[in-house]
């Protein structure tokens, strides 16, 4: 479709002069949006730039200070999420609003003003019919439980619920930031047979790429403001990262050539260990790691990557196996002794709060947690752990009102800006970090990359787990692929290509390049 | 014979014993199944059994007396809910603040009770008495249907919210609110209204375990009737993992100890000899049992065995 004809018709949802505050912060500032029917428009912004407030005013959950809503024609103001489920309106969140402990058919009866007595067959048949209604394969054991999912099937049944309540607008919230590709590929499929329906569907993403692959329509917002609604085939992704982060920025990763140290840094042999119910998620891990280079980890979500990241850190126990940082055996130490012994770790788990941060303390506090052991004496000197935070703030370009904020209130990326600035500010010997970038901008990830080579240059033994293949060749000084607790390989990211290393995470070795072209569409990433 | 009657017998008292730490502990798991913590259980307890105990001495009509203790410990949760629901104070604080409320309301009007015992009327419509065929069924009926009628009604009550989590909408919904309130809301369910019904519900039969306790049981009053039966009962709500129907088990295994206890006052027979045992270490078994129960409760790990997963939280839409 072009511009014009999205110009003539009605548009479905319209939101105008939106205003939202949280205390001091200004999260949008006179924000307009407006989608069709049959359309999917991304909302495109930095982190914290108030895509998700505008999103939750639409659905309910937060009240605009000003500003006004139409949906189907419709002025609304909605009281509750309930008001907004009742005009249509369904969102999947950033964090799914998911009960684990019950199944996959309660949660999404939900709320439903159904049956006072709950009948079984009738919901499932239910359910069933609204999903083949809209071509969508349930693919779910509905009488599973939500923990024994993963989060790309939690995702299928925030979806399925939305479809079940009757949503005529779809929004998602970073519904790709923890999704394999293949995953993702299932989502898009989802989402535009639910455009052939009619639907109206809003989706939130930083991965640019997605964006020029499925959107119609993109709106740009910057710092709480509207910037710009573009037509998707009329822009391209340099433009849409210049309207959003209000500059041109340097998509550019420079590699340096290593210069390695002399001595290892660390040495992991043999390394084994036990995961959930007893099944070996480490079948003997081997590699070295010099000081000055960024080591890279790919591999299939869930092959290894938290187990190694915790057996070094002191967090988990190992089987066997030993790991010798700086010529000294560290396995069996506690996770301060090796924090103190110069080993940084920074993993941003699915979830993305990250790890080893406290989301109802202020950032001070969360920087002091790790640098207080270096300071002697009874009293905190929170005069020194503000001035940190300070730094840490500056460097990293963390958008928050003041070092004081608790952390649990700033948006996402900046959460995870504050994780890794607090790690590297310890100024380690081995720095690990897992998945840094889930989540985050383009500005920032870019940022994060720019430091991550830093460090390298700087000496410091970089482990760096990663996601995107494309940014993992691009960064890493060497490659390891894994797969189900075992390396498959070391690899030289400037000699291979990224369908070589989707093989060997595949678990495929030794297979010549030709038999990795016959196999090239089920290349994933990790 | 001799045997199965004396067993019978001995049943019979653990049904009449743990009949109130049943109500009260079904009382704590209508709140915590919606995410209140309520630690006030006691306190509601003393309510519903001081305000009845004074009705029923005062104008000797045994449903009055039922209607004053319930209103009484609602009035009770009534507070509580206002001020942990609407306004968000911490739950614990409150519940212990309602606890101590209760108990001093109770001693207060339990100045000109002492030693008074009950009008006839009262024991004639609450005491024992065999309910038509129920009665006749075997074991059961002499356990639960030859007793006070609050006996039985509190297992059917235990029943009756079992099947209201399991089987009904509005049953999950609650669930839903105690594990996630975030998701509640989101799916269109009205948080505050639900956990208002829900801690009001709770304290009604609270209120009730205590009308069971002054009007029934004791029949006589005195202070700090409960003797700690509300704490056993927040204890009772963790061994029953949050099951109504193990709530009973939880509440006539109190019942045991306690009967247990008072068997033995005379003694312990031993080859032929009588051990004295100290009352006051008899008196504590209940209470060393359910902490011996609560340990070991904490050995099993499994997801469905956690408490409601927002336990104890506030809620507020807008918050991060
Ligand atoms: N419930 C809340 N309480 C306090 N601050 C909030 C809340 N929600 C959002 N904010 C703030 O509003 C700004 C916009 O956040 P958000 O809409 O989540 O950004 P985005 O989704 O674009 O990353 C951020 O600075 C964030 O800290
Ligand atoms: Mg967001």
């Amino acid at each position: 479709m072009t511009a014009d004809s999205y110009a003539d018709k009605q548009a479905y949802v319209r939101m105008e002069g939106i205003c939202k505050a949280f205390g001091v912060v200004q999260a949008n500032r006179n924000v307009g949006l407006e989608v069709c029917q049959g359309e999917i428009h991304a909302i495109l912004g930095e982190n914290g730039s108030g895509k998700s407030t505008l999103m939750n005013m639409l659905t309910g959950i937060y009240t605009p200070d000003a500003g006004r809503i139409w949906v189907g024609g419709q002025n609304v103001q909605f009281a509750s999420p309930k008001d907004a489920i009742d005009h249509g309106v369904g969102m999947v969140h950033q964090h799914f609003k998911l009960v684990d402990v019950l199944t996959v058919k309660e949660n999404i009866i939900a709320g439903s003003s159904a049956n006072f007595i709950l009948k079984n067959k009738n919901i499932s048949r239910e359910i069933r019919e609204t999903c083949s209604r809209f071509g969508l394969d349930v693919g779910l054991n509905l009488d599973k439980k939500i923990y024994q999912l993963s989060v790309g099937e939690k995702q299928r049944v925030e979806i399925i619920k939305m479809l079940f309540r009757g949503a005529k607008v779809l929004i998602l919230d970073e519904p790709t930031a923890v999704l394999t590709p293949q995953e993702t590929a299932e989502l898009f499929t989802i989402l535009k047979r639910m455009r052939q329906q009619n639907c109206a569907i809003i989706i939130i993403t930083h991965k640019l790429h997605e964006v020029m692959e499925i959107s119609d329509r993109v709106t740009i917002l910057r710092r709480g403001e509207y910037i710009a609604t573009v037509d998707t085939a009329a822009t391209n992704a340099q433009a849409l990262t210049e309207m959003m982060v209000g500059r041109a920025i340097d998509m550019d990763i420079r590699r340096q050539p290593a210069q390695l140290s002399a001595e290892p840094v660390m040495e992991v042999k043999g390394l084994r260990a036990l995961g959930q119910h007893g099944v070996e998620s480490l079948k003997g891990v081997d590699f070295t790691i010099y000081g000055g280079e960024i080591l890279g980890v790919a591999g299939i979500a869930g092959s290894g990557q938290k187990e190694i990241c915790e057996i070094i850190a002191g967090l988990a126990k190992a089987s066997s196996g030993s790991v010798v940082f700086q010529g000294e055996e560290i396995l069996g130490l506690s996770p301060i002794d090796i924090l103190r012994k110069g080993i940084s770790m920074s993993f941003v788990p699915e979830d993305r709060l990250g790890m080893g941060l406290v989301a109802g303390m202020d950032i001070i506090s969360n920087v002091m947690l790790r640098s207080f052991q270096k300071k002697k004496g009874l009293f905190l000197d929170r005069a020194f752990g503000k001035k940190k935070a300070e730094d840490i703030v500056k460097r990293f370009e963390v958008s928050t009102p003041s070092v004081r904020h608790v952390l649990k209130k700033l948006s996402g990326g900046n959460i995870q800006k504050v994780l890794l600035g607090r790690e590297v500010d310890l100024e380690p010997a081995l720095l690990i970090t897992a998945y840094p970038v889930r989540g985050l901008d383009i500005g920032a990830s870019y940022h994060v990359y720019h430091v991550l080579n830093q460090q390298k240059e700087a000496g410091v033994a970089v482990l760096f787990i990663g996601e995107d293949l494309d940014v993992l060749l691009q960064i890493c000084d060497r490659l390891m692929v894994i797969h189900d607790g075992q390396v498959m390989d070391i690899l030289d990211p400037a000699k291979v290509t990224k369908e070589d290393v989707g093989l060997l995470m595949l678990g495929h070795k030794g297979e010549s390049p030709a038999a990795a072209d016959s196999k090239q569409e089920e290349v994933p990433s990790v | 014979m001799e045997a199965y009657t004396s067993i019978l017998l001995f049943l019979q008292v653990i049904a009449m014993l743990g009949t109130h730490v049943l109500f009260a502990t079904l009382g704590g798991i209508l709140c915590e199944k919606a995410g209140n913590l309520n630690l006030g259980l006691e306190g509601l307890m003393l309510l519903g059994a001081s305000f009845s105990f004074y009705v029923a001495l005062n104008f000797g009509n045994p449903w009055l007396a039922l209607a004053a203790g319930c209103l009484a410990s609602l009035a009770g949760s009534l507070i509580y809910a206002f001020l942990t629901i609407s306004l968000r104070t911490n739950q614990v604080v409150t519940g212990l603040a309602l606890t101590i409320f209760g108990t001093g309301v109770s001693s207060m009007l339990g100045k000109t009770m002492a030693g008074v015992s009950l009008p006839a009327q009262i024991t004639a419509t609450f005491g024992a008495r065999s309910l038509p065929l129920l009665s006749k069924i075997p074991l059961l009926g002499p356990v639960l249907f030859q007793q006070s009628p609050f006996v039985p009604a509190a297992v059917a009550t235990a029943i009756l919210i079992y099947l209201f989590y399991t089987r009904t909408n509005i049953g999950l919904n609650t669930r839903i609110i105690g594990e996630n309130p975030g998701a509640a809301d989101a799916s269109g369910i009205n948080v505050t209204r639900y956990k208002y019904f829900n801690v009001l519900a709770g304290g009604l039969l609270c209120g009730v375990g205590g009308v069971y306790l002054s009007c029934v049981y004791a029949g006589i009053w005195q202070n700090e009737l409960t003797a700690g039966a509300g704490w056993i009962a927040v204890a009772m709500v963790i061994f029953s993992i949050w099951n109504p129907l193990r709530a009973i088990a939880g509440a006539y295994l109190f019942g045991a100890v306690r009967g247990i206890g008072f068997k033995f006052q005379g003694g312990i027979p031993f080859l032929g000899m009588k051990l004295m045992v100290n009352a006051q270490i008899l008196d504590m078994l209940p209470y060393i049992t359910t902490i011996l129960v609560l340990l070991f409760i904490n050995l099993r790990k499994k997801k469905e065995y956690n408490p409601p997963a927002s336990l104890g939280n506030s809620y507020f839409r807008e918050d991060r």
